[in-house]
């Protein structure tokens, strides 16, 4: 093929095949997982696990906070980086934007003047205070060259404490309906699929989008190309701290009251989600549309094994295999790469 | 595959012939994707003597040094030691040997003491199974005292200047009573009282009977310090002779007298104003006070050897790492570039000498590799990327540029070296500069893909681009530039014209 190509010669580009997205793969594991419980379900509970919308609206339901702080750790680890501090920010923003939620009905409100604010205030807070935890941790990053795993990590320490000592462990509750509403019914889901459809163009149809990939793929080419690598990284650590703060405040809402130990271990089923995804460790690929599913295969998961009634237990350690397992499997399709 | 004992039963039996060279090698060929780094190349190392290897960038000498220390293993030919054959498979098996590597960048553990990276994996004990810190301490004490070398064994070793280090490398070699030292440019980073030092202690070695290989890029080093040296050429091994029988004129006749046998497309284009105008421009410890000019359509040549400074020129102009004082003025504007962000904006643009390393985002589609230089300023709406018009800018130019692939979302990686070079090109032509910089831009690519690059600059000066380019291979240097600057160790040496510049004139400015 090298040489016979003639100099002169000069035929027009091919247009591109259209190829199977990597995420049909992602799919056909979920609709193989479900399709597992369905069959096991006839044969041990007698019952479809498909066929029941209410037990599906749950599972959705359940993953969805995952969901949406997945879609901000999507961004990061295609940044090459990783983000361990979601879990810990959806405590402190929950605590924050409930302190600023409270009715005036309830009495023991801890701001009595800050009572029956429009949900707008402890949700822009919530926002806010997700962003400035991102920002801070991508300041860190770039400025100092820690790894992010260690600056993610002490954000994740000193943000869960942050979520103890601001009401000294006391429980945030007496929330107004108009707050409470974001977390009722399917708005949960809606939140995150709306998330999930505006990063899943901003990583694909915007400059923000071009320059993740490129950082990912090699920082220092990244550079070279003129690339604010320092800039940029704060940015996409900013917004997934955003979406981590976001989850925070429909946490609460769907609780109807905010709690210290809010969000705990989170930012690993967000890490598993993404990773099951199809979002490689190693920086420079990943899709928001796999990590949708990679999220949902989430809940099917925890979903099915409590429908089959294996051991809440039981449950965690084949979670944990799975997620090794999606691992191992991105590991074997980078060496299949490096091979041709 | 002969155990080491029993080489060494086998040599004491005195009965095999040409035992007197420690090292001989046969025939030797080493081929690489594309490249073929040395080509029957022989070479002969006798007992107690400094042997010198010479030659341009890429002549082999390199290549031949990693078979001698196990790093590679040739393609055809034979290597024998002491007069057996060996076949190394790894540095520890050519350092059990009796042979050992000194690397240009020091293989040493900062965090641990002399003494202990001196006696790594061979540490004393005592009865319990400790290691014997004290009996390592004396050990390595004893071999300082043979060596001349004052250190403290229990000194940890990033306290050391690079200076010592390699006298730790060095005593740690001779540890092993190693028959054959290679060394890799060992005097790149000492100053003159120390390399008199190490010339001191390599003149002992000698003494004790030890062959040492040395490379080196310094003409007066090797008249100073080698018995004997050899000469390589484009993987092709020239000859040997005594130090004491050459000058020094003669060695790099040896070194450069190749034919340009390669046609370059160079033409003639009229030169226009200044474009780009440095002036003192240094970055302490590496390069110092360079100044230069070059103009519109004219193509500026940067020879030097490796270590010269020459990519550090350029790094500096693309604001990798800026340089610390000097200045740069663009069409007699002074500019102040402090990132390639802001390179980019002065329409400057720098084709990087690492393909792998700092040009192409290998896990990204041809396309997702040109595009994304010229996103810092254009195509861009809101933030949205003009994916159609831009699309269509890179697929001309891919087809321009004669990028073999059947589209642009392949893969840059399944993509040869030329046409990943020639994507890479791409990159800086969308974005319209005035100042391009090529750093090896022929680097390990085939002849075609070469000589279609080649002829791509030369329209690009013909456009008016003002070019700089670095290159180790002295016929593209001659063949393509108008004016040649020549750098070593960090300063400019000199500049010669199109007219009165030959390959002699540029290595004796470039090896002083």
């Amino acid at each position: 093929m090298e040489t016979n190509v003639a100099a002169g010669a000069n035929p027009p580009l091919a247009k591109s095949a259209r190829r199977i997205p990597p995420e049909f793969n992602i799919f056909l594991v979920l609709v193989g997982i479900a399709l597992v419980y369905e069959v096991l379900g006839w044969i041990f509970v007698g019952q479809s696990f498909l066929m029941n919308s209410q037990r599906l609206t749950i599972m959705i339901l359940q993953v969805a906070v995952i969901g949406i702080i997945a879609v901000g750790v999507t961004q990061v680890i295609i940044t090459g980086g990783i983000d361990l501090s979601s879990g810990s920010v959806v405590g402190v923003t929950a605590m924050i934007a409930a302190s600023v939620a409270q009715a005036s009905t309830w009495p023991r409100a801890l701001y009595p003047s800050l009572t029956d604010l429009p949900a707008i205030v402890p949700i822009g807070l919530g926002l806010g205070i997700g962003l400035l935890a991102g920002f801070i941790n991508g300041q860190l990053i770039a400025r100092t060259r820690i790894p992010p795993f260690i600056a993610t990590l002490g954000m994740m320490v000193s943000a869960r404490g942050l979520s103890k000592w601001y009401t000294k462990g006391q429980p945030v509750s007496g929330l107004t309906d108009q707050f409470n509403f974001i977390g009722t019914g399917i708005w949960p889901v809606v939140i995150f699929l709306v998330v999930a459809l505006i990063f899943h163009i901003a990583l694909r149809y915007t400059r923000y989008g071009k320059f993740t990939y490129a950082i990912g793929a090699n920082v220092q080419a990244a550079r070279v190309s003129g690339i604010n690598v320092e800039a940029h990284l704060v940015k996409v650590y900013a917004i997934a701290g955003m979406l981590a703060g976001l989850a925070g405040v429909v946490t609460a809402a769907r609780a109807q009251t905010a709690q210290a130990g809010m969000g705990v271990m989170y930012e690993l089923d967000a890490i598993a989600a993404t990773v099951i995804g199809g979002t490689s460790l190693t920086g420079g690929v990943g899709r928001i549309t796999g990590t949708v599913i990679g999220t949902v295969i989430l809940g099917v998961m925890t979903s099915g094994f409590t429908f089959l009634r294996v051991d809440a237990y039981y449950q965690e350690v084949v979670k944990g295999l799975i997620i090794i397992a999606a691992v191992v499997v991105d590991v074997y399709r980078q060496k299949g790469r490096k091979k041709v | 595959m002969v155990s080491p004992t029993t080489i060494a039963a086998v040599r004491a039996s005195g009965a095999i012939p040409n035992a007197e060279y420690l090292l001989a090698v046969e025939g030797v060929r080493k081929e690489f994707p594309g490249v073929v780094a040395l080509d029957d190349v022989s070479f002969r190392l006798k007992r107690g003597t400094v042997h010198a290897l010479m030659g341009e960038n890429g002549a082999g000498k390199s290549t031949l040094m990693k078979i001698l220390a196990g790093i590679y293993t040739p393609d055809k030919g034979e290597v024998k030691f002491k007069g057996v054959d060996i076949q190394l498979t790894s540095p520890l098996d050519a350092l059990e040997n009796g042979i050992a590597m000194i690397h240009q960048e020091l293989n040493l553990m900062p965090f641990m003491t002399v003494a202990e990276n001196i006696w790594i994996r061979r540490e004393p004990k005592t009865r319990l199974g400790f290691v014997d810190h004290r009996e390592m301490n004396r050990m390595t004490a004893a071999l300082f005292a043979r060596l001349n070398i004052a250190l403290d064994p229990q000194a940890e070793v990033r306290d050391l200047s690079i200076a010592n280090r390699q006298m730790v490398e060095i005593a740690k070699a001779v540890s092993y009573e190693s028959d054959v030292l290679i060394m890799d440019e060992p005097t790149s980073a000492l100053t003159e009282r120390e390399v008199a030092h190490l010339f001191t202690i390599i003149r002992d070695l000698r003494r004790q009977g030890i062959g040492i290989v040395y490379i080196t890029h310094k003409m007066n080093e090797l008249f100073e310090i080698a018995d004997e040296f050899s000469v390589f050429r484009d993987g092709k091994y020239i000859g040997t002779h005594a130090s004491s029988d050459v000058t020094r004129d003669d060695i790099i006749r040896m070194m450069v007298g190749r034919e340009i046998t390669q046609m370059f497309p160079k033409e003639e284009v009229p030169i226009g104003d200044v474009v780009l105008s440095v002036k003192d421009l240094t970055l302490a410890g590496v390069f110092h006070d360079v100044s230069f000019e070059v103009r519109a359509g004219e193509i500026l040549g940067l020879a030097g050897l490796v270590g010269s400074g020459r990519s550090n020129v350029a790094e500096a102009l693309f604001g990798v790492t800026p340089a610390s004082s000097g200045s740069i003025a663009i069409n007699g504007q002074p500019v102040a570039i402090t990132s390639p962000t802001e390179a980019i904006r002065n329409r400057m643009a720098f084709l990087t000498e690492d393909r792998k390393d700092t040009g192409c985002l290998l896990i990204l589609n041809i396309l997702e590799n040109m595009q994304i230089a010229v996103l810092q300023d254009k195509f861009v709406r809101l933030g949205f990327v003009e994916q159609k018009a831009l699309s269509a800018q890179c697929e001309e130019m891919a087809r321009k540029l004669r990028v073999k692939t059947p589209n642009l979302s392949e893969r840059i990686e399944n993509l040869s070296g030329g046409n990943q070079q020639k994507a890479l090109i791409g990159r800086w032509l969308l974005t319209r500069p005035r100042i391009l910089i090529l750093d090896e831009p022929t680097r390990g690519i085939d002849v075609g893909a070469k000589a279609e690059i080649h002829r791509l600059v030369t329209e690009l000066a013909r456009d008016g681009v003002a070019v700089i380019m670095i290159s180790s291979e002295m016929p593209e240097v001659l063949g393509m530039s108008d004016r040649i600057m020549v750098m070593h160790e960090g300063r400019v040496t000199g500049f010669l014209d199109r007219a009165e510049a030959s390959q002699i004139k540029v290595m004796e400015l470039a090896a002083r």
